[in-house]
């Protein structure tokens, strides 16, 4: 299972060159029910660190952070019509987007799940 | 944690809010619950059965003294004197400007009247009262009572189950003293969600008890701040602070129908003039409601823009409607704008986003006129 953190709570997996990016199951519930969704488009080329979208709940909107930089090559739609999905299924169906990367050296700055746990242990 | 804790105060409820496992924040120098299972589930909760709510944070007041519909009349432009014993209404506090000071609610208890304000603005409505009429009345401050809400469809089922009162009788905007679960309460069958509802004033030291006993109601669940907001929005009410404050006037807030016609013709209120100019003159802009085409919401400070591109106004509080299903709003807009189905755009994150004036409630109301 090579999933990995970011201090922003997004999660990345990956596969040959293509990561798989969404929020974190801290993530969604600390922002509540998921109303809408607003990802990067197919194409776009995103550096790490940048904002790239948005997770809004009743209450509030949430940017997203791009971890990784490179091109998108898929967003989630079905996330358009059905944005709690994102709470049901955080770290499987609710994906966000996917990404050719262009430097897979930066997913070493990510924490793997016993770093990130400890993190929001202590931010929490 | 530097949110000094110690500063801000707890109602009686805390012990219950805690138990119950709820997220607690501040709020107009409170700690109060925002949620509880989530928002979505307490909003949806409310409108189909019944949701209990504490808003003790908000100042409950008692003006007593021969003078007290005069002197009140001298500080709102609601009907005062109309108001027959055992009802209420809904009015404002204005200022020389006409501008709104706070919005609050009414009631006539027979030898007094009894004010409920919003929590925020409570010193600075005292302050305001004092400075104006305290010489004519006698202002009381209730800070030896919670207020406590019981709101949705099945509100009234459970209140009955509660008391022997007559519940049948008692329509939306009317109140009377009586006893639930044993409990002494001033109850008022109104509220701040659009549904049918009541409001429970009760004293401190009962109002732990009388919770607990709402709460063992199959058909109620406890409601957060959260809920509370996205309500109070879809049912098209003003939150101060937001849609109201000391720049607006009831014209330009769309509140002229909480004036009487008696009230506009003999003024009498603070910025009575600058009413009857706007009244006369129209006025420049106005609150509205905004629905955006799309899915994504317009939070508060979104700049709203005709189709030309041009600033017409802003969005005063804006979110999710739970119960209408997609983003909600409401805002001002330059008078020329202000027309239901007028398109307008909505600059959100940089994009234009399109969307139009929309009529409020965005649900319909449910208050029970008998």
């Amino acid at each position: 299972m090579n999933i990995k953190y970011s201090e922003e709570h997004e999660w990345i997996t990956v596969d040959g060159d293509i990561a798989t990016c969404g929020i974190s199951n801290f993530a969604q519930e600390q922002l509540g029910d998921v109303v809408f969704v607003e990802m990067p488009e197919v194409g776009r080329n995103i550096d790490k660190g940048e904002e790239v979208g948005v997770v809004e709940s009743v209450k509030a909107a949430s940017e997203i952070f791009t971890p990784v930089g490179g091109e998108v090559v898929e967003m989630n739609d079905t996330l358009t019509d059905a944005p709690e999905t994102v709470n049901a299924d955080p770290e499987g169906d609710g994906w966000m987007f996917k990404i050719r990367l262009s430097d897979p050296g930066e997913l070493d700055e990510m924490m793997d799940p016993a770093a990130y746990a400890n993190f929001i242990e202590d931010a929490g | 944690m530097s949110e000094t804790s110690e500063d801000l105060l707890k109602t009686p409820l805390f012990d219950v809010h805690e138990r119950l496992g709820a997220r607690m924040v501040p709020f107009a120098g409170y700690v109060l619950p925002v949620q509880y299972t989530g928002i979505m589930d307490e909003h949806k909760h409310c409108r189909t059965a019944a949701g209990l709510f504490d808003v003790s944070h908000m100042g409950q007041v008692r003006l007593s003294g021969d003078s007290r519909v005069a002197a009140l009349e001298n500080l709102v432009p609601g009907d005062v004197a109309g108001l027959a014993p055992g009802q209420m209404r809904y009015s404002q506090l204005t200022n020389d400007q006409c501008g709104i000071l706070d919005d609050l609610m009414i009631t006539n208890m027979g030898d007094h009247l009894f004010l409920v304000v919003n929590g925020a603005c409570k010193a600075t409505d005292l302050a305001h009262m004092q400075s104006r009429i305290c010489d004519q009345v006698a202002i009381e401050h209730l800070t030896d009572r919670a207020l406590l809400a019981l709101q949705g469809p099945e509100a009234v089922t459970v209140l009955a189950r509660l008391t022997d009162s007559d519940l049948d009788a008692m329509t939306f905007m009317t109140a009377q003293a009586m006893t639930v679960a044993g409990i002494n309460c001033l109850v008022s069958r109104a509220g701040y969600t659009g549904e049918d509802g009541f409001e429970l004033s009760v004293a401190n030291e009962d109002a732990a008890a009388l919770a607990d006993k709402i709460l063992t109601a199959p058909e109620v669940k406890p409601i957060g701040l959260g809920a509370r907001d996205s309500l109070r929005l879809e049912a098209g009410l003003c939150l101060y602070g937001h849609d109201l404050d000391e720049t607006t006037t009831p014209a330009e807030a769309a509140l002229m129908w909480s004036i009487s016609k008696r009230r506009r013709g003999e003024g009498g209120f603070p910025g009575a003039e600058v009413l009857r100019d706007q009244l006369t003159n129209g006025t420049t802009r106005k609150r509205v409601g905004i629905l955006p085409n799309g899915r994504a919401p317009a939070r508060e400070g979104t700049e709203i823009t005709d189709q030309a591109g041009n600033k017409i106004g802003v969005v005063t509080s804006g979110g999710f409607g739970p119960s209408f299903g997609g983003p909600v709003a409401m805002g001002y807009v330059e008078t020329a704008s202000a027309k239901i189905d007028t398109p307008v755009n909505l600059i959100v994150r940089g994009k234009t986003l399109p969307a139009k004036i929309a009529k409020m409630p965005f649900v319909p109301q449910r208050y029970y006129r008998g």
